[in-house]
């Protein structure tokens, strides 16, 4: 098969990471390339670099068997590369029919000789996009806007804007991080008929199912650079997992019998309102105890979200009573639920789990910097900061060139594991976590969901959401399904079967 | 005063509150250019002061006012140059920045003054302002033709960039662009948008309105040049700016809300109470903070608005 793609001898260095080392990356024609590799390995990089973003130190780049000038992603795009990036490149203000249209404008025909001034035809652009969203099954609305799509919907606006540029070659940084399995069977049957067309596709992920079940090929990244290229046919999910992290990875969470003690979380009939003013969570009630792992089961957009912002004061509760203990925290502020023992690790890293432009020592204490032993008499201690940070970076393992860092330039799953560190440090009487491993690698993975067990023996209580059903059913003692905002059970984790949550995520009631 | 007489002077204080929120309006609008792409840019004022000054000396000098014009605008959009280069390449502060540009700009304007334009025998072309343009047939009709028809160049001018520039913003692909850059620099940059050159051109932009408002004092107001002319007008048009959230629409009527004591004040110099002119010149402000506590709807600017882009 002749090459789409081709990259050779890619270095990328940034202040204190080298990012890519002589990275020789080759994609086929009409092939699906699975690229994998641990949090920090340099996958980003490399897109970013392919897609004319970062600017390589060493290397050339090839389209076609032909070497390309890359300077910028006007460069990319003119060649037919498209990108689908990690963290969603969208103008939150702007309807979907302005974010797809960006860049490549359609003018109406009697204006079109006016060039950047003639006149938008909006019109055109969203029968366009209505079209696409037809033949593959993207259901979007373009006159919306995009502030108000949840993420699964945002995701199809990405894939839009690159097919509406008509890429030929599409690199998916990640796309299935933030979508449910069904979410992500559809992204797959798209991809499939992409490359029916003859499309060649490079697609990033931490899913390891996903790879032996859609990728031609699969390349390997470790530590910046490639540590091997194999087939589907070829592995199993162990040994990639194993090439990635460098070692053994246990894929299965062993655990012990909880020991559930006395109630901590108390919901009683909470309703929430949602942005768009729909009532997303409906009189809902359940009790989750000391030492066990209540997981909140449902496809993504079910009244989750709201749920747990509402447990952590990030939004308004309607009616209704959540009792942490003896008190009421309804409508308490976040700071003041924090105090009162609940640690939260957030579903939109970015918007509510750091401030990326401090460094990840700052990060690192952000809930608690106010309190001794983080500060005294209202005077930061930043010895104690600094040991305590240096301590987590270690534990965590989490990739950066120094505790100073900004967090902005980690890798995603580094930025997830910011968050993890800080919020399970704390010692809590409950843990929230809304998809605490979204974009993790298996080695991280492995390794937190260890730690939320630990945290359970300790006698915390968790209240897990996650749109992975295996994450679910691996750390789970109890499972709540969510239905339109509503629960329509609670199965104790020996009923939770596969296909028993997988009905009530499709709103099946069984007959009692 | 009764009700008649504030009928029958109905149509002059329209005609002035028109003529005051010229300069407020077009500060405004240089504001929102700037603004959308994202760079603050509180040197309004000074590049409205600069533009004032020169364009009186290259009348001056000339003696053609049209030159004078020319020369301001380009005197403007100079600095706003030099303040895109300090924001935009070299990631300073904005407001740093603009804050030096207006202390310039009062350093210079004043010196220049002083020893080119303050002699008692200099000799301009008469006319030395703009002359009113009216417009045939429309100018009769009853209070309308006062109001819109009888207007020098620069409020004319001021009229038509609104729509022009509220369609470019929102109607075309350059305004989309702006826009884009002035909420997510980062999304417009992998959309193949070179960020830095859609910043700087808006800036210039934002410098060449601010120019037309400054010679609105000295050109087609006055006259001549005078010390510190434009009198906080530039600050005013960030306030009309917020108000009318970042859309030259909204501005307009801002503008029009702000210029309005002044023009009564104009009209009813005589028959006023007693009230201190200080507490009108307060109005501005004091709509402008209740806008911004979120009373009559939340002003949001745009979100990457005074900070840089870092290309990785
Ligand atoms: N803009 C940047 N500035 C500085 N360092 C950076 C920047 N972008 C990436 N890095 C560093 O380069 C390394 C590789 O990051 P990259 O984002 O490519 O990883 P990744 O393989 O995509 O990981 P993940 O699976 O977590 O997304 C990391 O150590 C990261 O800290
Ligand atoms: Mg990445």
């Amino acid at each position: 098969m002749p090459l789409a793609l081709e990259a050779r001898g890619i270095t990328k260095r940034f202040p204190g990471v080298l990012a890519n080392d002589k990275v020789d990356f080759q994609l086929e024609q009409g092939e699906i390339h699975a690229l994998l590799g641990e949090n920090g390995a340099g996958k980003t990089t490399l897109m970013n670099i392919l897609y004319g973003l970062y600017k390589a130190d060493e290397g050339e780049i090839l389209v076609d068997g032909k070497p390309i000038t890359m300077t910028d992603p006007k460069d990319a795009i003119r060649h037919g590369i498209g990108m689908v990036h990690q963290h969603f490149m969208l103008v939150p203000v702007m309807t979907v029919a302005e974010n797809v249209m960006l860049g490549d404008e359609t003018p109406t025909p009697r204006s079109a000789w006016m060039g950047p001034l003639s006149h938008l035809n909006v019109k055109a652009v969203e029968e366009k996009i209505r079209e696409l969203s037809t033949r593959y099954g993207l259901a979007v609305d373009p006159t919306e806007y995009v502030q108000t799509l949840p993420v699964g919907v945002q995701q199809r606006v990405e894939i839009i804007k690159v097919l509406y540029r008509d890429a030929r070659i599409l690199i998916l940084d990640e796309p299935t991080a933030v979508l449910t399995p069904q979410e992500a069977q559809d992204m797959f049957k798209i991809m499939q008929s992409l490359v029916d067309q003859g499309v060649s596709i490079i697609f990033i992920t931490h899913k390891l199912k996903e790879v032996l079940a859609i990728a031609d090929r699969i390349t390997v990244m470790r530590a910046g650079r490639v540590v091997g290229s194999t087939t589907p046919a070829q592995a199993t999910e162990a040994q990639l997992a194993a090439m990635m992290v460098g070692r053994e990875v246990i894929l299965e969470v062993k655990k012990g019998e909880a020991q559930p003690g006395a109630e901590i979380l108390k919901v009683e009939n909470l309703s929430v309102i949602d942005d768009r003013k729909h009532k997303a969570v409906r009189g809902v009630s359940f009790a989750v105890s000391a030492g066990e792992v209540l997981g909140v089961a449902g496809v993504q957009g079910n009244g989750q979200t709201e749920l747990v912002e509402a447990i952590t004061g990030l939004r308004k509760a309607e009616s209704g009573h959540i009792h942490l203990g003896d008190t009421d925290l309804v409508n308490h502020a976040p700071r003041w639920v924090f105090e009162h023992g609940t640690a939260h690790v957030p579903e939109d890293r970015q918007k509510h789990g750091l401030v990326l432009s401090y460094s990840v020592r700052d990060n690192l204490t952000l809930v608690s910097y106010y309190q001794p032993p983080f500060s005294k008499g209202g005077v930061l201690e930043e010895d104690f900061i600094a040991a305590n940070a240096a301590k987590l970076i270690k534990e965590f393992d989490i990739r950066t060139p120094s505790a100073q860092t900004a967090v902005s330039t980690l890798s995603g799953g580094n930025q997830q594991k910011v968050i993890v560190a800080r919020e399970l440090n704390r010692p809590v009487k409950l843990l929230v976590a809304a998809q605490p491993t979204r974009g993790l690698d298996v080695g991280s993975i492995e390794f937190i969901h260890h730690r939320i067990i630990e945290q359970r023996d300790a006698g915390c209580a968790v209240l897990l959401a996650s749109a992975e059903l295996d994450e679910i059913l691996s750390l789970s003692d109890r499972v709540a399904v969510m239905y339109k905002g509503e629960i329509l059970d609670i199965l104790p984790i020996k009923e939770a079967t596969r296909e028993r949550v997988g009905l009530l995520m499709a709103g099946v009631q069984e007959q009692r | 005063m009764d009700w008649s007489t504030l009928l029958s002077l109905a149509p002059s204080i329209l005609a002035s509150a028109l003529r005051t929120a010229t300069p407020i309006a077009l500060a405004a609008y240089s504001g929102v250019l700037a603004e959308r792409a994202g760079v603050v840019n509180i040197a309004i004022e000074g590049m409205m002061l600069m533009a004032a000054m020169v364009g009186d000396l290259a009348m001056l000098y000339t003696g053609s006012i049209w030159v004078g014009i020319f020369a301001g605008l380009l005197a403007a959009g100079v600095l706003a140059l030099l303040h895109g280069a300090l924001s935009i390449t070299f990631k300073t502060d904005q407001i740093i920045s603009g804050t030096a540009i207006n202390i310039f700009a009062m350093g210079v304007t004043g010196f220049a003054y002083k020893r080119f334009l303050a002699t008692p025998e200099l000799s301009r072309p008469s006319p030395s302002t703009l002359q009113p343009i009216e417009i045939p047939l429309l100018k009769d009709i009853p209070v309308l033709g006062d109001v819109l028809f009888r207007n020098r160049p620069i409020v004319y001018a001021m009229l038509i960039l609104t729509f022009v520039i509220w369609y470019a913003l929102f109607k075309t692909p350059w305004g989309l662009r702006v826009r884009a850059v002035g909420e997510h620099p980062k999304a417009a940059d992998t959309m193949g948008i070179n960020v830095y050159r859609t910043r700087y051109i808006s800036v210039f932009l934002s410098g060449l309105l601010a120019g037309l408002a400054g010679l609105w004092f000295s050109l087609e107001q006055v006259g001549h040049f005078d010390m510190l002319m434009t009198n906080g007008k530039g600050f005013i048009g960030l306030a009309a700016m917020i108000f009318g959230k970042w859309n030259p629409l909204g501005a307009l009527a801002a503008a029009l809300i702000f210029g309005l004591p002044e023009a009564v004040q104009i009209n009813l110099a005589m028959s006023m109470p007693n009230v201190p002119y200080q507490f009108m010149s307060m109005i501005p402000y004091i709509l402008t903070i209740i806008v911004l506590t979120g009373v009559v709807g939340r002003a949001v600017s745009p979100a990457a608005d005074g900070t840089p882009y870092n290309k990785g």
